[in-house]
């Protein structure tokens, strides 16, 4: 950092012109240690009432059984696996800005990997209740746990993906937390060390009694790099294991090789969706504009373009490898998908997921913060048929023609999926509240290297390439946090 | 000037602060420690700090998990209670990978973490040990022992030369405690 200059053709990632350490930690630090506005408790009332029906849904299938919820014997998962992988998949993306782009040095994640990383806690505890209560008896959730039992230790099968899926998601969780959590550190010690009375008691309590010298941030440095290492492949494997959930299946239309990878692209493209709806509007209502720039926003959009390019590739693939397979049950399966009662959905899933993310490829659809936050939506709207094609329209038309069904949804199944986006929205809600929303140190190290205002301070000095800087102020044009007229006078 | 413990010198820029401490250091003044809101790239080598050995340490948990899941998977599936899964082997190597890997990336993550808790002293509820409240928020302070380093004035002449906005006299070590 010290006397290094970043090269000048690169967009800044902190904008505004009095930017301060002192500022970073105000502006970043203002809702935390304010009143919450209006627009807070709107959402939070709307997103509590959500969660309440959440609860009031989960008790009821507790209480009553699965049987509460629209399942039959042909089709015997539907919106519960359908909102089990969903959530599993939106949590992928935390872990992947903090961990794969940490890995590949890309400094734009620091303003975003905060509460990225929140949204996968909440989205994979979303996921978890779905486990346990698909379980229809969940206070014997632990058999799936290897533990002894009384009839001589029959344990859990090693073989079974669904085994290998509880260590997955449950590692998953708790690393995240602790990743997650090591990093909050020092921002807590910043909350501790501005507050005063029984709010300073309960952030000591909390900030482990962090000190910032020397040797703590060495080592937190080290821990950090080394748990970004470890969790590039365990987020990688967690969803690969939850595709094998149905890979390993000989169910037409599950039994697929290319699950696992087109199952991880899937995740990230609907994480990095869902980051985007929860932070263009984070952004706004804590002004935030400074931290989380256009640059930011496009970026992500592009991983979306990506990712859902990869995703569009695999359908085509499932759909090519059904015909060229030879297998007649196979073929039927897909034909079946595009072509049956369940057309509608898997035409969905087509539109929002292969059709809409290509809309990006446009600049002006990119830098819009409208249509970027609408196409967020979109993208989840069609990840979430995605699992329900996979899952539904494999199961509903089996083996005998007598069996065939459909499934409809009662309204628990209605309630649990609408009240868990509640209690993912109160939980996300409450943290905005009570936490630092941006990784504060991590912002501050970008400062002095990568602000809008250190490449001001180059242009001013004279000694940039003319065309390199032209470039740059070109660059700048997409910021809706810039002012043009600085730049006018250079 | 008997009762100062500690000298402060609080910078606002971390480069000033480099400044400072090779200043200090020039005239022979050792340093107690260092306190910043951020990471300082390049500070360890300064002040002679050893490179951290966290990563054996992970490397350990790390391997000590992958033995702990084939020694429980082995044990269950192979030893104590074989299940005949259409007359297919028992010792089903690829099928343990799974669980063997998840497991080396829990124990790494929960024994490196739980480690660096250690070493640094971070448990829930520890009261902090803050020599200068701004620390955590924009100020980078160099602290240096009183008792060790006779010639205050001199000192304080170092740190304000090389930027220092602030120099403190604390005399108590830590001012956080209640």
């Amino acid at each position: 950092m010290s006397g290094h200059n970043e090269s000048i053709l690169r967009e800044p990632l902190i904008t505004g012109d009095n930017i301060t350490y002192a500022k970073i930690t105000d502006d970043i630090l203002g809702p935390v240690e304010n009143k919450p506005n209006k627009a807070w408790w709107i959402g939070f009332i709307v997103s509590a009432l959500g969660a309440l029906l959440w609860v009031v849904a989960v008790s009821y299938t507790f209480w009553n059984g699965i049987g509460a919820w629209g399942l039959n014997k042909t089709v015997g998962w539907a919106w519960d696996i359908t909102g089990f992988v969903w959530w599993v998949g939106i949590g992928h993306a935390g872990t992947l800005i903090s961990a794969v782009l940490l890995l590949f040095r890309q400094n734009w994640r620091n303003s975003i990997n905060r509460s990225a990383e929140a949204m996968t806690i909440f989205a994979v505890i979303c996921a978890a209740t779905y486990v346990v209560s698909h379980m229809g008896r969940p206070w014997l959730a632990y058999w799936v746990l290897p533990l002894p039992n009384q009839f001589g230790s029959l344990w859990v099968n090693f073989n079974s993906p669904l085994v290998w899926d509880m260590f997955a998601i449950s590692t998953y969780f708790s690393v995240s937390l602790l990743f997650w959590y090591t990093g909050l550190l020092p921002d807590i010690a910043t909350i501790r060390d501005r507050a005063v009375g029984t709010r300073r008691k309960i952030y000591s309590i909390f900030s482990f009694g962090w000190s910032g010298s020397v040797k703590t941030w060495q080592r937190f440095e080290a821990v950090s790099l080394i748990l970004a290492g470890i969790s590039t492949p365990l987020v990688l494997s967690v969803h690969t294991i939850v595709s094998m959930d149905f890979a390993t299946s000989v169910i037409p239309g599950w039994h697929t090789t290319i699950f696992p990878p087109y199952f991880v692209a899937g995740a990230i493209f609907s994480g990095f969706a869902m980051v985007l709806t929860l932070l263009l509007v984070a952004r706004k209502v804590l002004g935030l504009e400074n931290y989380i720039t256009m640059f930011h926003i496009e970026s992500m959009n592009k991983i979306i373009i990506l990712t859902g390019s990869i995703v569009g590739v695999a359908y085509l693939t499932e759909f090519f490898i059904a015909w060229y397979s030879g297998s007649e049950y196979e073929q039927y399966a897909f034909i079946n998908r595009s072509t049956g009662p369940y057309w509608w959905s898997y035409w969905m899933m087509m539109t929002c997921n292969v059709i809409s993310p290509q809309l990006l490829w446009f600049k002006k659809i990119r830098l819009s913060i409208k249509a970027t936050w609408i196409l967020s939506i979109v993208v989840n709207v069609g990840m979430w048929f995605e699992r329900f094609v996979i899952i539904v329209t494999s199961l509903h038309r089996d083996y005998i023609p007598s069996s065939w069904a459909m499934f409809y949804p009662t309204w628990v199944d209605v309630s649990v999926f609408v009240g868990s986006i509640g209690l993912f929205f109160t939980l996300f809600l409450l943290f905005l509240r009570v936490l630092p929303s941006i990784a504060i140190a991590e912002v501050k190290l970008l400062l002095k290297s990568a602000s809008e205002q250190a490449k001001m301070k180059q242009i001013k000095d004279g000694h940039e390439n003319k065309e390199y800087v032209t470039e740059y102020v070109e660059s700048l044009q997409k910021f809706d946090s810039v002012k043009q007229e600085d730049y006018a006078k250079i | 000037m008997s009762d100062i413990k500690y000298i402060l010198g609080s910078f606002g820029d971390p480069d000033e602060m480099m400044h400072g401490i090779e200043k200090l250091q020039e005239n022979g003044v050792s340093i107690y420690d260092v306190y910043t809101p951020m990471p300082i790239h390049g500070i360890e080598a300064k002040l002679g700090i050893k490179r951290s050995r966290i990563d054996i340490a992970a490397f350990c948990f790390g391997i000590s998990g992958t033995c702990a899941a084939f020694a429980l998977i082995y044990f269950c599936a192979v030893i104590d209670w074989k299940v005949n899964i259409g007359g297919k082997p028992s010792f089903a190597l690829p099928d343990f990978i799974p669980i063997m890997f998840e497991l080396t990336v829990l124990f790494c993550a929960f024994g490196m973490v739980l480690t660096y808790y250690a070493s640094t002293h971070l448990f829930p509820g520890r009261s902090p040990r803050v020599m200068d409240l701004r620390a955590t928020d924009d100020r980078f302070v160099i602290a240096i022992d009183a008792k060790d380093n006779a010639a205050h004035t001199v000192i304080d002449g170092l740190l304000k030369d090389a930027g220092a906005l602030e120099v403190k006299y604390n005399e108590r070590k830590y001012i956080s405690y209640e």
